[in-house]
C-alpha cells in the first residue's frame, strides 16, 4: 500500500523543528510501524537526505525505548508499544502524523527522539528497596500473600516508556511514580522506606517539571502495559500517610 | 599452521596460525572442584574500605551483569563509571528474557542440588564449558534469588506466599524461578534500581547514550576506554583502575535475531583488537520457537517462550502439496509429528539445538509451512489443539495467554484456532571474550561478565541459565575477583599518554572515514548481506564447503563496505547511521572469525553442528580426542594476517565426559 507521512523533523534540541511530508510506497501490512520507518530511511539515505532519527531497541514491546505519537496518540491506536504496531492497522492512502513525545520534562534531542532521563532521576530519588548485595536473608523466610505479590507484579510491568506523560494534558508522571510506589509498597520488603520513598519521588517529579494529576485518565488509556489508574490513588494515599507521620 | 598438537590438519589450516596453549591459572587447582570458590575467596586480596573510594572502575553495559556489578561495587564504596548506549540503564536487553532463572534451592524437595545444576549445565553445554566456572555458577545460584527477593523482585508465588518454581528446558527438577513471562524485566529492574540507588549515593556515575569505541591498553594492561557521546558526538576519554565489559552477546551478526536492534560486538571487538582473546566465537544458540520471518523488510525476530513446548505439538505436513493448505484441513494421518517420531523418549521437549536443526531439515525437505520467503516456506506448526481438548481453553489461556496475545499481535493469526507457526532464530551466543576463573581476560585489568564472556555455558546453554549467569557474575563473582586485582592496581596514566592519544585518534579517523566514503550502499544493506551469509553457512548446520565460501564472501563484502558505504550527516550530532556503520564494520570482522572457528572445529557439539561429523543416524558427533578444548583466538592484525589459535584444554574431574543422547 501507499501512505503519506507527516513527520516532525528537528536537527537538535536548540533548533526549531517543523513537520515534513513524505510519500512512501510498497508498504506491506505485515511490516511493523518501525519497519515502515526503516524503509523510509533507506529511501532517504538513497536520496541523500538525512534519515529520520527515532528510538527503538528490543522491538518486542518490553524495553520501553520506542516512543512515537502517531496521529496524536501515544504509541498509536493499539494498546501496545509503537514497535508492536503493524501497518495492517492502516489503510492504503492513509496520512499518518508522527511526532515525538510532547512534554516539558522530555526535551527533544533530535527528530523523534526525546530525553527521558528525568525518569531515571525519579528512581534515584527513592524508587528502590535498600538491600546491599550479600545482606539478603533466605528468600522464603518472608512469605508474601499471593494477592499482594500478584498486585505488585501487575504494576511492576511498567516499562518506563513515558507514554503516560506524553498522553497527559498536564504532562504528569503520576502513573509512572504511582506504579513504582505501589509495586514496592505492596511488598513487606518495601515497608521500611515507604514514607520517604513517596515523599522524595513526588518532590523529584515536581522538580523535573512534570505536571500534577487531575484525574483525566489519558495516562492509563495510553499505557501499553495497562497500568491501572488506581496506582495514582495509592500514590496520594501513601503521600497523605507520610505527611501524617510528619514527613 | 606452524605446529600441530592434533592428529589431522585443521579444515581451517589456511586461515590461522597455531599459538601456545593457554590455561586458567586463577582457579585453585590444589583443591577439588566443589571447594575451589571458597578457597579462591579465602585467599583473594582485599581492599581497605577507606581506599575503595579512590579506586575507579569503568563498567560498560547495564544489563544484568553490568548493573548488578556496578551496584555491588558502588555499595562496597568503589567509584564506578557506568556506560550504556541506551537512553536508560533499564533498557538493556536482559529485559527481554521471558522464561525464568535457575537456582539450586531445592524448594520442591525433588532432589535438586548444586551438583545437579552443575551436572545439567555441563551436560547441556555438551562438555565444552570450563568445569570450575560452571560449578561456581551453580554454587552461587541460590544467593541470587535471596538478593532479588530482598530488592522487591515480584517472583511468582504460591497461595501460601512462598516462591513458586517450574520445570524448564527438559531437566528433571523444578528449579526455575519466574515472574510470569517477564522474568528478565523484573530482575533487570531490580538491578537497575540498586544501580540508581548508588547514583544517588554518589558512588556510581551513569553515562547513558554513550558507546564505547576503543579500549586503552598500555603494556598489556587495560587503562580505560574511549567513548562517543551519541547525542553531541563528542569523543571522550575515561580512565580507571580496571575496565569491565558487560556488553552482552553478538547475535546481531546474523542481522535477524531475537536481540535488540542496538546489541553489538563493538566493545568486545575493540578489546579483541587490543589483545583480548575471543573464546569459541562459533558457539551460537539458535532457539527453536520464534515467529518466522514474514518478509524482506523484517528487522528483528521475536521469541516465543520455550515453555510452549510443554503442551504444544510440533508438526509439518507429510506431503509437500499440503503445505499451502489450511492446517485444520489436513487430516491426522497426513501430519508428521517429527520430534515425537524421531525422539520418542523426549518428544517435543528435546534440547534447543536438536529441535532447531530438525525444523530446518523439514523445511529444507520442502515441507515447511507459512508464506514463501525467497521461494521456501520456513515454518513448522506448534499446535495447541490437543492441549485445548485435554486441558480446556481457559486453562491454556491462563498458562500461555500473554504469549498467544503476543503472537496474534505480530502475525494477525489467532493461535487458539490456527496452530502457531514457528521457526528457529539466533537467540544467544555462548562464545565471547576469553576469561580466567576471576573473569579477567588475558589483558590485565580487563574483566568480562555475563553473555559477553565465554566461560560457563559451553557449546549450548540450558534454558533459564542466562539470567543466572549475568547476576552470578555481577553480584557474587566479580566483586570478589576484581577486589583481588584492585588491591594492587597498576599505575595510572593521564589523557596525554601516547596510548590515549593514539586510541582517540583512531576513533576519530574511523568516524571520519565513514562520513567521507560517500559510496552507494546503506549500512543496513551490508548488514543484511552479512546476516544472510552467516545464517546460511554458519547457522544451524555448518560444512567445510559452506564455511570456506562464507569466509571468502565476507572478505569481499568487507572490502566493498570500506570503499562503498554511504553514511550521511556529520560526526557532531546524533547520527544513527554513523553508529550502525561502526557496529557493522566490527560485525564483518567478527563474522569472518566465527566462520574460521567453525571451520576449525570439525566436530559437532551443542549448537555447533558440522555436517561432516554426525553419527550414522544423523545425530551430533562430538570428537573429544581432538576438540576438548576452548578455542581462544588472538587478533592477527589487519588484512593479510591470520588470527592465532590458543587452545585451553578441557578436563573434567567432578563429572564424567559422556556422549549426549536424547533418543
Amino acid at each position: 500500500m501507499k501512505i503519506k507521512l507527516k513527520i516532525w523533523r528537528q536537527p537538535n534540541a536548540g533548533t526549531k523543528g517543523a513537520m515534513h511530508d513524505y510519500d512512501l510506497a510498497e508498504v506491506s501490512e505485515d511490516m511493523s510501524f518501525l519497519e515502515m520507518l526503516d524503509l523510509l530511511n533507506e529511501n532517504l539515505n538513497e536520496q541523500g537526505e538525512d534519515p529520520v532519527a527515532f528510538d527503538s531497541d528490543c522491538r518486542e514491546g518490553i524495553c520501553g525505548t520506542c516512543s512515537l505519537m502517531i496521529n496524536g496518540q501515544a504509541h498509536g491506536p493499539d494498546v501496545a508499544t509503537t514497535c508492536q504496531l503493524h501497518m495492517r492497522s492502516f489503510k492504503d492512502g492513509d496520512t499518518i502524523t508522527v511526532e515525538p513525545w510532547r512534554a516539558e520534562a522530555f526535551p527533544v534531542l533530535k527528530d523523534l527522539i526525546v530525553d527521558r532521563s528525568a525518569f531515571d532521576r525519579i528512581i534515584q530519588s527513592g524508587g528502590f528497596i535498600s538491600a546491599n548485595t550479600g545482606s539478603a536473608p533466605e528468600a522464603n523466610n518472608l512469605p508474601v500473600e499471593k494477592a499482594k505479590a500478584d498486585r505488585a507484579f501487575d504494576v511492576a510491568t511498567c516499562i518506563g516508556c513515558g507514554a503516560c506523560v506524553a498522553a497527559c494534558p498536564n504532562g504528569s508522571a503520576s502513573l509512572f511514580v504511582g506504579a513504582k510506589i505501589t509495586h514496592l509498597g505492596e511488598l513487606p520488603q518495601g515497608q521500611p522506606e515507604r514514607d520517604m520513598r513517596v515523599v522524595d519521588m513526588v518532590a523529584q517529579a515536581d522538580y523535573e517539571g512534570f505536571g500534577g494529576c487531575t484525574n483525566i485518565g489519558e495516562c492509563t488509556a495510553a499505557c501499553p502495559k495497562e497500568i491501572p489508574q488506581d496506582v495514582i490513588s495509592q500514590l496520594n494515599k501513601d503521600l497523605r500517610t507520610a505527611m501524617k507521620h510528619g514527613h | 599452521m606452524t605446529e600441530s598438537t592434533t592428529t589431522r590438519v585443521s579444515d581451517a589450516a589456511d586461515y590461522f596460525t597455531l599459538g601456545d596453549a593457554i590455561a586458567d591459572t586463577k582457579a585453585p587447582h590444589d583443591v577439588s572442584v566443589p571447594q575451589m570458590w571458597e578457597e579462591r575467596k579465602a585467599h583473594a586480596n582485599l581492599v581497605n574500605p577507606a581506599n575503595r573510594r579512590k579506586i575507579k572502575v569503568i563498567m560498560v553495559g547495564t544489563g544484568l551483569a553490568g548493573a548488578s556489578a556496578a551496584a555491588t561495587l558502588g555499595e562496597a564504596g568503589y567509584h564506578v563509571e557506568s556506560f550504556c548506549y541506551q537512553d536508560s540503564p533499564r533498557r538493556a536487553h536482559s529485559i527481554a528474557a521471558q522464561g525464568g532463572i535457575n537456582a539450586a534451592k531445592n524448594y520442591r524437595n525433588d532432589g535438586d542440588s548444586v551438583y545437579r545444576l552443575f551436572y545439567d549445565t555441563v551436560k547441556g553445554g555438551d562438555f565444552r564449558s570450563r568445569e570450575s566456572n560452571s560449578w561456581r555458577l551453580a554454587e552461587v545460584s541460590a544467593s541470587i534469588i535471596d538478593q532479588c527477593v530482598a530488592q522487591g523482585v515480584p517472583f511468582a508465588r504460591e497461595y501460601g506466599g512462598l516462591l513458586d518454581n517450574r520445570s524448564f528446558g527438559g531437566v528433571q527438577v523444578s528449579r526455575t524461578f519466574y515472574a510470569r513471562g517477564q522474568t528478565g524485566q523484573q530482575l533487570l529492574i531490580g538491578a537497575y534500581q540498586a544501580l540508581e540507588r548508588q547514583v544517588a549515593a554518589g558512588t556510581v556515575t551513569t553515562h547513558t547514550r554513550h558507546e564505547m569505541l576503543e579500549l586503552v591498553v598500555v603494556d598489556g594492561v587495560a587503562k580505560g576506554i574511549i567513548v562517543r557521546d551519541m547525542v553531541t558526538g563528542e569523543i571522550e576519554t575515561h580512565l580507571g583502575d580496571a575496565v569491565v565489559l558487560a556488553t552482552g552477546g553478538y547475535g546481531n551478526v546474523y542481522f535477524l535475531s531475537t536481540n535488540a536492534m542496538g546489541c553489538n560486538v563493538t566493545a568486545a571487538w575493540r578489546a579483541h583488537r587490543k589483545g583480548a582473546y575471543m573464546g569459541n566465537p562459533c558457539y551460537t544458540q539458535i532457539h527453536p520457537t520464534c515467529i518466522p520471518v514474514s518478509g524482506e523488510n523484517q528487522s528483528k525476530l521475536t521469541l516465543m517462550s520455550e515453555s510452549l513446548r510443554n503442551d504444544g505439538r510440533i508438526w509439518v505436513p507429510k506431503k509437500k502439496e499440503d503445505c499451502a493448505k489450511d492446517p485444520r484441513d489436513i487430516p491426522e494421518e497426513d501430519r508428521d509429528y517429527y520430534l515425537e517420531r524421531i525422539y520418542p523418549a523426549f518428544g517435543n521437549l528435546v534440547p534447543r539445538d536438536i529441535a532447531s536443526r530438525q525444523a530446518k531439515y523439514m523445511c529444507d525437505d520442502g515441507r515447511g509451512v507459512g508464506p514463501e520467503v525467497d521461494g521456501v516456506r520456513r515454518g513448522v506448526y506448534l499446535d495447541f489443539a490437543d492441549a485445548i481438548d485435554r486441558l480446556g481453553l481457559e486453562a491454556v489461556k491462563t498458562k500461555y495467554g500473554n504469549l498467544f496475545d503476543m503472537y496474534k499481535q505480530i502475525t494477525a493469526e489467532n493461535p487458539y484456532e490456527l496452530p502457531m507457526r514457528v521457526y528457529p532464530a539466533v537467540h544467544y551466543v555462548m562464545g565471547g571474550l576469553w576469561v580466567d576463573y576471576d573473569l579477567e581476560s588475558n589483558v590485565s585489568g580487563l574483566f568480562v561478565a555475563g553473555e559477553a564472556n565465554f566461560s560457563d555455558q559451553g557449546a549450548n546453554r540450558l534454558g533459564a541459565s542466562a539470567l543466572m549467569q549475568g547476576l552470578a557474575d555481577g553480584y557474587f563473582v566479580l566483586p570478589y575477583t576484581i577486589a583481588n586485582y584492585l588491591a594492587h592496581p597498576a599505575e595510572r596514566i593521564d589523557e596525554s599518554h601516547p596510548a590515549v592519544v593514539e586510541a582517540k585518534q583512531a576513533v576519530e579517523e574511523r568516524i571520519n572515514h565513514f562520513l567521507t566514503v560517500n559510496g552507494t550502499r546503506s549500512v543496513d544493506s551490508y548488514h543484511k548481506e552479512l546476516g544472510h551469509l552467516m545464517w546460511e553457512y554458519c547457522g544451524m548446520e555448518r560444512s567445510k564447503e559452506g564455511l570456506t565460501h562464507a569466509i571468502e564472501s565476507i572478505r569481499e563484502l568487507k572490502a566493498d563496505f570500506w570503499k562503498n558505504v554511504k553514511v550521511l550527516g556529520t560526526a557532531d550530532t546524533l547520527n544513527q547511521s554513523l553508529e550502525r556503520a561502526g557496529r557493522v564494520a566490527d560485525f564483518l570482522e567478527l563474522g569472518e572469525l566465527m566462520c574460521i572457528d567453525a571451520l576449525n572445529r570439525r566436530e559437532s557439539a551443542g549448537g555447533h553442528f558440522r555436517a561432516e561429523s554426525q553419527t550414522p543416524d544423523g545425530e551430533a558427533e562430538r570428537i573429544d580426542e581432538e576438540f576438548a578444548y576452548v578455542a581462544a583466538w588472538e587478533w592477527g592484525g589487519e588484512d593479510g594476517h591470520t588470527p592465532v589459535l590458543h587452545q585451553e584444554a578441557l578436563s573434567y574431574e567432578a563429572i564424567e565426559m559422556k556422549a549426549r543422547s536424547y533418543k
